[in-house]
């Protein structure tokens, strides 16, 4: 059961951390490689469940599969959109998109 | 032909000055001269109807005629609104379509020059209708709405020239002191209602009710009820101490004057007690109180009319105290005279006004101590109005004589001191009404001043109610009790006597001439009484310094009451929803900071809009 706990902290911490970097970051790219983070956290939940949770399967780790395939898809469409907005503003701090504001 | 063909139609008498204000308001301003034609032909067609009905009526012994219908239905509950015609609306409907006509006539010329003529005329149109609605009805409470309607007629006339703060203070203080008087009535109304039985509120169940079942009301409540009644006659008719208005209205149109605030309106407090005369008769107590508020009103105007100095005010306190003489009628028993009263009056006092108003637009001023030597300039007008002072003067054989006799003769019959002041006020009648005719047409002329006699749309209303002024009082004598056999079948009261027809015409004949002696020979010194009393002349021409005591008395007051709830108004209403508003425009503020954009900001409150939501769910748990 100790195993599933450090695991589980070991999530936690890499999901604050990329938490954290999301908030604060004002560069687009830092942005999207904590969003990394964060998501990696997810995966790494989704294997310790797989391994050390209630009803052990393989599910979970399919699943980090496919997220890390789609989350490579999902890096590929930000950087994307990156690069258009660089091209356009020549910036990527993301507080210089404010075209929402209210 | 049928005995009620015209009185079927009676509906439209009021329906065509109705017309007329409809036309006028909607048309308004493009219309000047012809506009005030539509409202002339409108009184015209009224008048001519109404004339049919009297004579249809005078032709023989035609029934009432009465129609009714259903107006608004409330469970077992039935308002019915309807019109009758019988003797006695016929009679107001003549006066009131013939004065409203010929004032009419009269304003064409008096008003000619006004931007707002046709205004003027749509005013007078909407008064003339609500007015012979009011005479029609056959129930209280359609006349009551009428009641209300003739008053805020009078109101927007006697502020028609409301660019002078004068005449906006009196439009205002008219229709509050009426309101007054109004409450009273509507109280007395609630409480009839509550107590007939049916709830019936027309004239012929409420004379029912008091003729043969009377104890289906207690006698308190009778009283209370007529009491009430009384109270809006009394804030109708300018009655002491509700008198205080009729005065100040004057700063309205001088036509406006002669049909409203002598001829009609302010007769209208009268018609209203004869008209529930079953409720007064039976409690004497309402009887006394209407007899002794309408003699002492008489005396109490007829002295401060003596006072005055404006053309107008001496003719309002004159029609004061003139209603006064109705209600003391009323109040001894005497309908017929009430009625005989109001009929000539209607006429005299309008002829006095339409003259007033001549010798105005011809001088311009309103004192009368600068008028004087009018009479050769103005022959027409001079004579007509030598005729009203002498019918309201009460010199036979006009008309006022014998309206006066008749109320003189019932009052020495019921009451002497009510005579004996009633004789008095006569005599103070007379002697005002000297003093004003002499000082505006005898004496030496003014230098300076350019009069000439009006036109003849002005002068032929004067010259016809001169004629009336004169000849209508022979409807009704101690010799021939025609018009109260008329009015009333059943119980005409028919009284004559020498004595009061000599003291009449006495005192009537003393006051002009002391009034001509002082105002003409010079034989009394102008200042005889001023000399050796001030006090009691100022005392006078104050008003008995009554507009002073209600300022204090209530004025003030009120003011400072609604001063009062104006800071309340201002700082705890006000305040509540200044409150509510920059609540909602902070909350809006706030968010619209949150929509600032930053993508980063709506991450961050979604973190801390989760945090909660994660805290309140677990929160839920523990507790």
């Amino acid at each position: 059961m100790s195993m599933l706990s450090s695991y589980l902290t070991l999530a936690a911490v890499l999901f604050c951390i990329g938490l954290y970097g999301v908030l604060t970051k004002r560069n687009a790219i830092i942005v999207l490689l904590s969003i990394e983070l964060m998501l990696n956290a997810v995966n790494l939940n989704l294997i310790a469940f797989s391994k050390y949770g209630v009803q052990p399967s393989l599910a979970g780790q399919i699943f980090s599969l496919f997220t890390i395939s789609v989350a490579a898809a999902e890096a590929a469409v930000g950087i994307a959109v990156l690069i258009v907005l660089y091209r356009g503003r020549a910036s990527v701090n993301v507080d210089e998109f404010d075209e929402l504001r209210g | 032909m049928d005995n009620t063909f015209f009185a079927e139609y009676a509906w439209l008498v009021p329906l065509f000055p109705f017309i007329a204000f409809a036309v006028l308001t909607a048309m308004g301003k493009g219309l000047k001269k012809t506009g005030a034609w539509i409202g002339t032909i409108a009184s015209f067609l009224s008048l001519v109807l109404s004339l049919c009905i009297a004579g249809e009526r005078l032709s023989g012994n035609a029934p009432d005629y009465g129609n009714q219908m259903d107006w608004i239905t409330i469970g077992k509950l039935k308002l019915v609104a309807g019109f009758e015609v019988t003797n006695l609306s016929t009679l107001m409907l003549v006066v009131v379509t013939l004065v409203a006509f010929l004032v009419n006539l009269y304003s064409q010329g008096y008003m000619k020059k006004d931007e707002r003529i046709s205004t003027f005329f749509a005013y007078v149109a909407l008064f003339t209708s609500s007015m012979l609605g009011l005479v029609l009805s056959d129930n209280l409470l359609t006349f009551y709405i009428f009641w209300e309607l003739v008053g805020v007629c009078s109101f927007l006339l006697v502020g028609f020239w409301y660019q002078k703060p004068e005449a906006k203070a009196a439009a205002k203080k008219a229709f509050i002191v009426t309101r007054i008087g109004d409450l009273g009535l509507l109280i007395g109304l609630l409480l009839l209602f509550w107590y007939m039985p049916g709830h019936a509120l027309d004239f012929t169940t409420l004379h029912n009710v008091y003729d043969t079942q009377s104890g289906a009301i207690s006698t308190g409540i009778t009283t209370l009820i007529a009491l009430l009644i009384f109270v809006g006659a009394v804030g109708k008719s300018g009655q002491f101490p509700l008198h205080v208005w009729l005065p100040d209205a004057m700063e309205g149109p001088t036509p406006i004057s002669a049909l409203i605030h002598a001829a009609t309106m302010v007769a209208a407090g009268v018609f209203l007690v004869v008209r529930t005369f079953d409720i007064f008769e039976a409690s004497q107590v309402a009887m006394n109180t209407v007899a002794i508020v309408g003699a002492f009103t008489a005396i109490f105007a007829a002295t401060i009319g003596l006072a005055q100095n404006d053309i107008k005010r001496i003719l309002a306190y004159s029609t004061v105290s003139q209603l006064g003489y109705m209600m003391l009628a009323l109040g001894v028993g005497s309908v017929t005279g009430a009625m005989f009263h109001l009929f000539t009056h209607a006429f005299f006092k309008a002829l006095l006004f339409l003259g007033a108003g001549s010798v105005i637009h011809s001088v311009h001023t309103q004192d009368i101590r600068e008028m004087g030597g009018l009479g050769r300039k103005m022959k027409i007008t001079a004579w007509t109005f030598g005729l009203g002072s002498l019918a309201l003067s009460g010199i036979p054989p006009f008309s006022g004589f014998w309206s006066k006799d008749a109320i003189l003769t019932a009052a020495l019959d019921k009451q002497p001191i009510l005579f004996v002041v009633a004789v008095i006020a006569a005599f103070f009648t007379a002697l005002y009404m000297a003093r004003l005719f002499f000082l505006v047409f005898a004496g030496k002329p003014r230098e300076g001043q350019h009069a000439k006699e009006s036109s003849s749309v002005m002068t032929i209303p004067l010259i016809v109610l001169a004629v009336l002024a004169t000849v209508s009082g022979f409807v009704e004598t101690p010799f021939n009790g025609w018009l109260g056999h008329w009015l009333f079948p059943e119980g005409a009261e028919h009284d004559a006597s020498g004595l009061v027809m000599v003291v009449s015409a006495a005192v009537g004949l003393l006051g002009l001439y002391i009034g001509w002696l002082t105002f003409v020979k010079g034989t009394i010194r102008r200042n005889a009484i001023s000399d050796r009393a001030p006090g009691l002349v100022t005392l006078v021409a104050r008003k008995y310094y009554i507009d002073e005591l209600y300022h204090v008395l209530f004025v003030r007051p009120l003011q400072g009451l609604g001063k009062v709830l104006d800071l309340f108004d201002d700082y705890v209403i006000d305040g509540v929803v200044r409150l509510t508003g920059h609540g909602a425009s902070a909350l809006g503020r706030l968010n619209s900071r949150l929509q600032g954009g930053q993508v980063q900001t709506y991450a961050l409150t979604a973190l801390i809009s989760i945090v909660i939501l994660v805290v309140a769910i677990a929160g839920r748990r523990f507790w």
